[in-house]
């Protein structure tokens, strides 16, 4: 049985990446390392001489990686991008979920593929959670501004909260626009006047 | 008609100008496209987004895609470089401790700088750039190495994302960069750091960025590529009349884009930079060109040259490099889709990089053609032909 595969992670959010740790440590048996300083980072993950390196695309630091795909000393091992080693559709979908690996020269596609598929699945949730963490915040904050607009009309024009919620809704029903773009005008425009 | 999308990759750069001007002023809703800005937070990430379909187009630094064609980094797949969309605009800084070790700030030549350099340094010089394969790791390694250091063993020139490198300076990791505008003036802003010389001072027309598509796209997309270059050549030709820096640099100042004050983005796009944290100014010309002396052309010379010494500091063939790249540099495409729409032709589609003193006119299929000085500091002239 060979030695299980050397996987550093290389992310600043300590939260997050022990959630990667976990779900690959459900994948298979692996030895998994973390780096989340992101100084020095190609000497850091040279030291460490992993046979894969997982990082999120968005992190600026991936063009340090970059670095070690030359590789100029007789020792060192060169290290390449996912795709050389993969099918293309596992890469594909790696892009997409924002997974960016690199895997060194010679170990064997069939090794690597849960790793990619438990990191794909992963960094999908995170996606998730942070796209409904933005709809929660936006849908606070147009209810905010909502409130205030009935606010506004109560006090301006002696209004029910359901009569100028009514109002807001007709306004924008005859203007073509959403009831939120309204609220949010009439709010500007109080600010101004007040 | 609906307008087709286009996708393109680009990171947040002054440089990324021609893209944003082209989607901010309709020059792409006037070819019936609709750029798509995608913007990336690394070099790495855009090439990604173009090779595996994210994308269909991408500002890259002009030596990635000769680097992919010799099969160097993380992939190789076939890229076209369709046009030039930026020459110059590097700047070169020091941490402000190097900086009082060399004295007066600014340097008048590369040569000057050069040598006062090779004077200072005791131990390794660490200098940060972008990437691995961009022009400023090219440009580095030919003034330091013309200058008396020879690369590696007394100098280390690592990849730093330029968004760290006023961080990397201020901790002592290096000593000196290079980086694209708004970078270098952030580091002056931040009083970490004292720009020395602009890139042009070392090579006086250097290909920044491209505008790059995968080679299969282009094969298959001819008409879309064709509306694409037109979109992105009639911006660049926009940026590069008098008169629009600060029009230019308030659209590029918006959230969306760089997220910066205009004045900063103003510097790079005038060439005026304030150069050391008390606030000296230097006007460098040219130090950042779109349009002017045919910087738009795709110049086959200008990819043989960066394979040319990417290959001698690898150790790859230099001859086999320089022909494998020529012909990522799409001169063919840019005389195909451009003629019909006024781009000037130059004759020739290889020129003798470095060979041209002062500003030139040359036979061109049509109207007249002006070409820009093209020097290196040190006086060399790269001959393709001999190579």
């Amino acid at each position: 049985m060979a030695a299980p595969l050397k996987i550093l992670i290389v992310e600043p959010d300590r939260d997050k990446a022990l959630l990667m740790v976990d779900s690959l440590q459900e994948a298979g048996t692996y030895d998994i390392s973390l780096i989340s300083e992101m100084s020095g980072l190609s000497r850091r993950v040279s030291e460490r001489d992993p046979d894969m390196v997982i990082i999120d695309i968005t992190n600026p630091s991936r063009d340090m990686i970059e670095e070690l795909t030359l590789a100029t000393g007789p020792l060192e091992r060169p290290v390449a991008m996912l795709v050389d080693q993969s099918d293309d559709s596992l890469t594909k979908a790696a892009i997409e979920a924002g997974v960016s690996a690199y895997v060194v020269d010679d170990v064997r596609p069939e090794r690597i593929r849960p790793v990619i598929q438990a990191a794909i699945t992963r960094f999908n949730m995170f996606r998730r959670m942070r796209d409904e963490l933005a709809e929660t915040k936006r849908a606070l904050e147009e209810r905010k501004v909502l409130d205030r607009a009935k606010g506004v009309l109560m006090k301006a024009r002696g209004l029910s909260e359901d009569e100028a919620y009514g109002l807001l809704r007709k306004t924008a029903m005859d203007s073509g626009k959403k009831i939120t773009e309204v609220a949010a005008a009439l709010v500007t425009a109080a600010d101004l006047l007040s | 008609m609906n307008a087709t999308e286009i996708s393109v990759a680009y990171i947040p750069l002054v440089d990324a100008a021609p893209l944003i001007v082209a989607s901010e002023l309709g020059f792409d809703r006037e070819e019936g496209l609709s750029l798509n800005l995608v913007r990336a937070a690394s070099w790495s990430s855009v090439r990604d987004m173009l090779v595996f379909g994210r994308v269909e187009a991408a500002q890259l630094l002009s030596p990635v895609p000769v680097a992919m064609a010799l099969g160097l980094g993380g992939v190789a797949v076939p890229i076209s470089a369709l046009m030039v969309m930026s020459v110059n605009g590097n700047v070169i800084g020091v941490s402000n401790d190097l900086g009082q070790k060399l004295g007066p700030h600014g340097f008048q030549t590369a040569r000057d700088a050069g040598e006062a350099l090779v004077g200072v340094l005791k131990d390794k010089l660490r200098i940060g750039v972008p990437f691995p394969f961009s022009m400023h790791a090219e440009l580095l390694y030919y003034w330091l190495s013309a200058s008396g250091l020879p690369a590696p063993q007394s100098v280390d020139i690592r990849t730093v994302p330029p968004p760290l490198m006023a961080d990397a300076l201020e901790a002592g990791e290096i000593d000196a960069f290079c980086v694209g505008e708004p970078w270098g003036t952030k580091t002056v802003e931040r009083g970490i750091g004292q720009l020395i010389l602009p890139g042009s001072a070392i090579w006086s027309f250097a290909p920044e960025k491209v505008l790059a598509v995968r080679t299969d796209w282009a094969d298959a997309e001819t008409d879309l590529t064709a509306r694409l270059m037109r979109t992105i050549w009639r911006a660049c030709r926009w940026l590069g009349q008098g008169g629009v820096a600060t029009t230019a640099a308030e659209l590029l100042a918006q959230r969306q884009y760089l997220n910066l004050p205009a004045e900063i983005i103003d510097r790079a796009l005038t060439g005026r930079l304030v150069i050391s944290p008390t606030g000296e100014t230097r006007h460098y010309p040219g130090f950042l060109e779109f349009y002017d002396g045919a910087a738009t052309f795709p110049w086959r010379s200008q990819a043989a040259w960066v394979a040319g010494q990417m290959a001698s500091r690898l150790g790859l063939d230099r001859a086999g490099a320089i022909d494998k790249a020529r012909h990522v540099f799409r001169s063919d495409l840019y005389r195909r889709h451009l003629a019909d729409i006024g781009a000037l032709m130059p004759g020739a589609s290889e020129k003798l990089e470095g060979g041209i003193s002062l500003n030139t006119a040359v036979a061109s299929q049509s109207g007249r053609l002006i070409l820009a000085q093209n020097q290196f500091f040190d006086g060399r002239i790269f001959d393709p032909s001999q190579n």
